[in-house]
């Protein structure tokens, strides 16, 4: 019979599926692009930039990087929690690695919708 | 009991240098240090794609960093830093779904993520960096 108590935040399984779905999104995005890219043939800053002027492209390439970003965060932590281990410095990085991801999210917003 | 079976002393080899990992370990770990660092390197890209963007002007700054040779070098092996994530992640959902479990499948599909990682690099290096 099996009679461990469990405890924790249980956010491990919701973080499992979280860096597939992701993963899944990013993948999905790393072969449309390339093909958009391939089709519109830029050869100019109009033509690029018009590429991600569309409201397909500015929604999905906003999607890989929120997907990015989340994904990193997950793959990042885990890193951090295997190899640092002082509790304050473990912190810290954490702070750090989430509190620049926040930042990039934000810079992301503003590359796509300030063009 | 329970803890004491955890407890218990099992032994282990934690010496780098006598480790001998086995193709799929390899695969492994280059999966961890290209995803740190593709993280190390996101202000440089996020900054490559404003820059890319927002007017003529940085367009051109944009066009003279991405050619400066050394800046191709590193590209470069950034583009193999994300195809070695993308092949391996591919294999490693196809594991979670119990495809390609055993020791046989497990080897070859660590051989064809490095082949198909490196010729997509070769590829899109290419076209895109000369």
């Amino acid at each position: 019979m099996v009679n461990r108590i469990v405890v924790g935040a249980h956010y491990g399984l919701k973080d499992w599926i979280i860096q597939r779905a992701t993963a899944i999104i990013m993948a999905i995005y790393t072969v449309i692009f390339p093909v958009v890219v391939g089709v519109v043939g830029p050869d100019s800053f109009a033509a690029w930039q018009g590429i991600f002027a569309n409201g397909f492209m500015k929604f999905i390439t906003f999607l890989f990087f929120i997907s990015l970003f989340y994904h990193v965060w997950i793959g990042m932590r885990d890193i951090w929690m295997d190899y640092v281990k002082p509790d304050g410095l473990r912190l810290l990085f954490l702070m750090a690695t989430a509190a620049l991801l926040v930042g990039y999210t934000g810079w992301a917003v503003q590359i796509l919708w300030r063009m | 009991m329970t803890d004491m079976a955890i407890k218990k002393k099992r032994p282990k080899n934690l010496d780098l240098k006598s480790i001998r990992l086995p193709l799929p370990g390899i695969l492994s770990i280059i999966h961890r240090i290209s995803g740190a660092g593709i993280f190390l390197l996101l202000p440089v890209l996020l900054w490559l794609l404003q820059s890319s963007l927002t007017s003529p002007e940085t367009f051109a700054v944009f066009k003279g960093v991405f050619g400066n040779p050394l800046v191709k070098i590193i590209l470069f092996g950034l583009i193999y830093l994300y195809m070695h994530h993308f092949c391996s992640g591919i294999r490693y959902i196809l594991l979670d779904l119990h495809k390609g479990i055993d020791l046989e499948s497990a080897r070859l599909s660590s051989k064809i993520v490095f082949a198909v990682s490196i010729g997509l690099t070769l590829i899109i290096g290419a076209k895109i960096l000369w």
